[in-house]
């Protein structure tokens, strides 16, 4: 595969998936080189493979033009060490801390080397995604000491909000240094919700491991468990059947439009538009309890299953998925209508938490709130995998990049997403639902790319010759979001953080395991 | 005279009775217009008695400031709830305080509430007194700009003289009373911590004005803040109601058919009032913050025009 002038040696590993190993040094070379060409990171993360017979490895998933391309270095166990790519790629500052935090494997010359995940559940000697970690260790009582990055002058003081919230929400921390209302400078203290789950991948069946997979974040079920699927699929060389991917996409489109459902709900919420909070949510009630009906979970829980999908969809059950899509297309338009001509919701909207478009360029913003800032990359329209290549999905971006242009393309997605389901329901092929996965002889790896709702989710999975998990990492689209909620609300006054915060709305977990 | 002292007492304690019923009355509105189940019209009362179950925690750094604070509040809102006429005209307690004194009592209760907020030393707390400070210091210059508008008709700032000339003189349309009352409306809504300055039901702390102020108070002494909020806006309702829709409230020495008819009447308007609070709280959204003094200037300038009306066509 050619990126600029240079061919790195990159083998296509499936379609619009490339495969390469090369020298850490080289790394920097190709970093850089997909940086011009207007790519960018997506995810980075470690692996001990001294039980395969090497030392550590570091990953990097990178977006280019041709596809995404994962890219592993090996380490050698006695030099843990990898070049910084935070300096080229922004968002891979927070990954290469926690790699540090898991693995005990750095990046050299890394401008901010803070720990990020560990709050003193393990000691700073010890590495809970290394093999020979002890899990029996006891907790270490070491104070949690994290050196926020103080603002100093006159009349700036410190307002420290969360981790515990005064509403049910995931927990984060976050350090205000304001003056008045004005906010100066805001810091994200995360890793208040890590359950170790990638360590319990470790040795896992594959069909458990999709239960856990599609478990990292709880809104984005779906696209984490097909991601997952995906994976394992291709580590196995294995077939699924058409029906059952058309099914897997009913299911993520089904997701997306439940969650801008909720989302465009809480956004009116926030700006105390009750109206608008009760009948969004009234509507994503109504799609959910359908889907329950339909496939018999709320949130689609374990329909998706290595080799297929675990339910199948009737005739009259069609019909009724279609009406009801045709309703919520109906209501969402009017309720449109009100939005856009509400002043006071519209005054609040817009010109509120704005990142710019060569500003989400340079940090990696991506998904949904990267399109409303004009990074056009949604991998259902520009990589389509079956059955999206026979869809035709358009894609909604937006310039302005404040709270109304997020809330714009979640509109414009829901009716593209209605519009899918639609297609979907009407072409669904014929067949059957589930195919058994290809026995496993050897050490297999493979790679799953799910445009989820919040923006891509990339699972990466190793497979061991015994057939059970060994390494699985699965890759949020918060990981790079987070960064620009800080830089988002700068500038903007206090009150306004949580309608920003809530119009990005990442996950707390999905980048915590 | 000792009629007088009964129907006052009676008045007061009707108000401080009352007063959660309005409440419960509005959130029962609210919800309905918002397309959702209500919650029992008592709810308010129920809140209060498991707040006052409960035991109350406290910070150890806090003074006692802290803790005298919301029998402060109560008492001024109830001292409040007393001089507003809202079945007779004319109580005993009426002369304590003419309109300019009731401002007064409201920035008495505000002191006491912003200076429990930041007593403990948290950030919100601060934070929502400051927001109080700002608002109200908006709200207050034009709440007085209101009362002088009305006190130029009857040429008096006590309440039942603008009361008796509003009501049982011969009726007149006064054009400047119409501005006044669309300002004493938007200065309420900033006053009781209402849509669309304040959201009284929201859970995102760094937006509250109000709510911030009392996060850090539990059981009895949240009980009475809230109870305190509740006769608040009892004590602003019965208040536009004297000043904008006095007819009904009954003047001294009136027969007991009056009294009945006028308790009647207060009914009526508070759930009607009651009811258009809860329409425009649920078609509106909160103002951006800094949008704030611009809506209380609003109010400030309409209170002015009806002042200038006032003598253009009044007078």
């Amino acid at each position: 595969m050619k990126i600029g002038e240079h061919d790195w040696h990159l083998d296509p590993l499936g379609k619009h998936i490339w495969r390469g190993r090369m020298e850490t040094g080289q790394l920097l070379a190709l970093a850089r080189a997909v940086k011009e060409e207007g790519g960018q990171l997506v995810a980075l993360w470690g692996s001990d493979d001294r039980a395969l017979g090497g030392g550590f490895g570091i990953h990097v998933v990178l977006l280019t033009s041709s596809g995404l391309a994962w890219v592993s270095c090996a380490l050698a166990a006695d030099a843990l060490a990898y070049p910084d790519l935070a300096h080229i790629f922004p968002q891979a500052d927070r990954m290469q801390r926690a790699t540090f935090d898991l693995l005990g494997i750095h990046a050299s010359d890394a401008v901010d080397d803070r720990k990020w995940l560990r709050h003193g559940a393990w000691a700073a000697t010890a590495f809970p995604l290394r093999k020979d970690f002890d899990p029996g260790l006891p907790a270490t009582r070491d104070t949690d000491a994290y050196p926020f990055i103080r603002v100093e002058g006159e009349g700036v003081h410190e307002i420290a909000v969360g981790p515990i919230h005064a509403g049910t929400i995931e927990p984060g921390h976050f350090r205000f240094s304001v003056i008045g209302e004005r906010i100066l400078r805001l810091e994200e203290r995360m890793g208040y919700t890590h359950k170790g789950t990638e360590k319990r991948f470790e040795g896992m069946d594959i069909d458990t491991g999709a239960k856990l997979a599609g478990r990292v974040s709880g809104d984005t079920h779906s696209a984490y468990a097909w991601a997952y699927c995906m994976a394992v699929e291709m580590a196995t060389a294995s077939t699924v059947p058409d029906r059952a991917v058309w099914l897997r996409a009913l299911f993520l489109e089904i997701e997306r439009i439940a969650n801008h459902l909720g989302d465009l709900g809480y956004l009116g919420n926030d700006v105390a538009l009750s109206f608008g909070f009760m009948q969004f949510w009234r509507l994503k009630e109504d799609w959910l309890r359908l889907s329950a009906k339909l496939f018999g979970h709320r949130y689609l829980y374990d329909r998706i299953v290595p080799g297929g999908v675990a339910v199948d969809i009737t005739d009259s059950g069609r019909a009724e998925l279609a009406a009801e899509a045709d309703r919520i297309e109906a209501e969402v338009r009017s309720l449109k209508t009100i939005y856009d001509e509400h002043a006071t919701l519209q005054d609040r909207f817009s010109n509120t938490g704005i990142v710019k478009p060569e500003l989400a360029a340079r940090l990696g913003l991506t998904g949904l709130a990267g399109r409303a800032s004009a990074q056009a990359w949604d991998a259902r329209a520009q990589f389509p995998l079956a059955p999206y290549d026979q869809l035709d999905v358009s894609m909604a971006t937006q310039r302005s990049g404040d709270v109304l242009a997020r809330a714009e393309v979640r509109f414009a997605e829901i009716h593209e997403s209605l519009r899918l389901v639609r297609a979907l329901l009407e072409c669904l092929p014929a067949g059957d639902l589930h195919a058994p996965l290809a026995a496993i002889q050897n050490v297999c790896e493979g790679i799953g790319w799910v445009e989820s709702w919040r923006g891509e989710v990339v699972v990466a999975v190793r497979i061991g010759a015994d057939g059970r998990l060994d390494r699985v990492h699965p890759h949020d689209p918060s990981w790079q979001n987070w960064p620009l909620v800080e830089v988002g609300v700068l500038g903007n006054i206090v009150p306004d953080f949580p309608l920003i915060n809530k119009s990005f709305n990442l996950s707390y977990s999905g980048p915590d395991l | 005279m000792s009629t007088g002292i009964l129907l006052q007492l009676a008045q007061t304690f009707l108000a401080i009775l009352l007063a959660p019923l309005l409440m419960g009355w509005v959130n029962q509105c609210r919800a309905w217009l918002q397309g959702r189940n209500a919650p029992p019209i008592t709810q308010p009362y129920r809140t209060l008695k498991k707040l006052f179950h409960k035991d109350a925690v406290i910070a150890h750094n806090a003074s006692p400031l802290f803790r005298f604070a919301p029998y402060m509040i109560f008492a001024c809102m109830a001292l409040a709830a007393g001089i507003v006429p809202t079945i007779a005209n004319d109580l005993p307690f009426s002369p304590a305080a003419d309109v300019i004194a009731l401002v007064g009592i409201f920035a008495l209760a505000r002191v006491f509430l912003a200076l429990a907020a930041m007593d403990i030393g948290t950030s919100f707390g601060t934070l929502g007194a400051r927001r109080e400070m700002l608002v109200s210091f908006l709200a207050e210059p034009a709440l007085l700009m209101v009362f002088f508008t009305a006190s130029l008709i009857s040429h008096s700032t006590e309440l039942p003289v603008i009361v008796e000339t509003l009501a049982h003189k011969e009726f007149v349309i006064y054009p400047s009373l119409a501005f006044a009352a669309v300002a004493f409306w938007m200065v309420s809504t900033a006053e009781n911590a209402r849509i669309p300055v304040d959201n009284p039901s929201t859970h995102l702390e760094l937006t509250m004005i109000h709510e911030a102020m009392i996060l850090e108070y539990s059981a009895r002494h949240l009980a009475l803040i809230e109870w305190a909020v509740a006769l608040k806006l009892f004590t602003y309702s019965a208040l536009g109601i004297a000043l904008f829709l006095p007819w009904g409230i009954a003047a001294r020495g009136d027969s007991a058919g009056a009294f009945s008819l006028a308790v009647g009447a207060i009914l009526l308007k508070l759930m009607l009032g009651g009811a258009f609070l809860a329409f425009i709280e649920a078609i509106s959204a909160k103002l951006r913050l800094f949008r704030a003094p611009e809506y209380l200037g609003t109010a400030f300038l309409l209170a002015v025009l009806g002042m200038l009306i006032h003598f253009l066509l009044e007078v």
